[in-house]
């Protein structure tokens, strides 16, 4: 391919900065809102997906190692997987979870005590004390981070699993937030038609 | 001839596609699936073999097009 890269072929550097950052200070972890917020406002305002085709760092950093890495073994995913079912439950767990994060923040909030711990996998929890140095915000400002982060991690490592797997950038298939605003843009474009 | 063709029901327009494609034949027209310029497309197979979501097949065209 001979077209020259532009500036937003470079943001998978940011990607990885963020997954440094938490390790030094959980607060960072805030950062990741962008790649929540920014694909959805481009899909609600523009109704296109620009963020996965061209701005996402997740996927570019997936097809950097998977691809000139080679850290991948360039098969199909089973079908099962590649499923509108497996997408759309997995999307559903994903903000169940997520829900459960944000009532954690709230318990924090209304007074119950800062957990510093980042949850793998939903399940295992790992003491992360040492990337909380107190904060100048509210405890809850710093339980959301953790929750956040912990989002984050998890995610990158589902998807560096199916990277290696199959092929690399297996997780924008399942990836909650192109799901999300792939919906979006199938409902902004039927009612376009109509 | 042969042309690549985008399985809607599977094509979750991540895009892995349209930077593979050395004729430009690819677009993702309001973020919904991947549409395939039969013009342009040379039916090299490139972007089936990137797309995760394994949604494109080459198939051969009725060749008296
Ligand atoms: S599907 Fe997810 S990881 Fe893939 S490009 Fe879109 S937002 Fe990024
Ligand atoms: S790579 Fe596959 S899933 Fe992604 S936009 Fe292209 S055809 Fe659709
Ligand atoms: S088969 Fe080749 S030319 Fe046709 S759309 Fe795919 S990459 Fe482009």
């Amino acid at each position: 391919m001979n077209k020259s890269k532009k500036w937003y072929d470079y943001l998978w550097i940011f990607s990885a900065i963020y997954l440094v950052l938490g390790f030094f200070n959980i607060l960072f972890a805030w950062l990741g809102m962008i790649c929540f917020i920014t694909p959805l406002m481009i899909a609600i305002i523009k109704g296109n997906k620009a963020y996965c085709n061209k701005y996402c760092g997740r996927g570019q950093l997936f097809s950097l190692l998977g691809g000139r890495f080679g850290l991948s073994r360039k098969k199909d995913m089973p079908k099962w997987m590649r499923s509108p079912y497996f997408r759309y439950g997995f999307l559903i767990f994903f903000l169940t979870m997520f829900g459960i994060m944000i009532w954690n923040t709230y318990l924090v909030f209304v007074g119950a005590d800062l957990k510093q711990v980042v949850t793998l996998f939903w399940a295992f929890k790992l003491p992360w004390h040492w990337a909380y140095h107190g904060t100048l915000f509210a405890p809850w400002v710093a339980q959301f981070a953790f929750g956040f982060y912990s989002v984050m991690l998890t995610s990158t490592l589902i998807g560096f699993i199916t990277m290696i797997l199959f092929k690399p950038r297996s997780w924008c298939v399942y990836c909650p937030m192109g799901t999300m605003t792939q919906m979006v843009c199938k409902i902004k474009s039927h009612n376009k038609e109509n | 001839m042969k042309k690549a063709f985008v399985n809607k029901k599977y094509c979750v327009a991540c895009g892995c596609c349209l930077t593979t494609c050395k004729m430009g034949a690819i677009t993702i027209p309001r973020g919904v699936y991947a549409v395939i310029d039969d013009v342009k497309c040379i039916g090299c197979g490139m972007c089936a073999k990137k797309c995760p979501a394994s949604a494109i097949t080459i198939k051969e065209t009725a060749t008296d097009e």
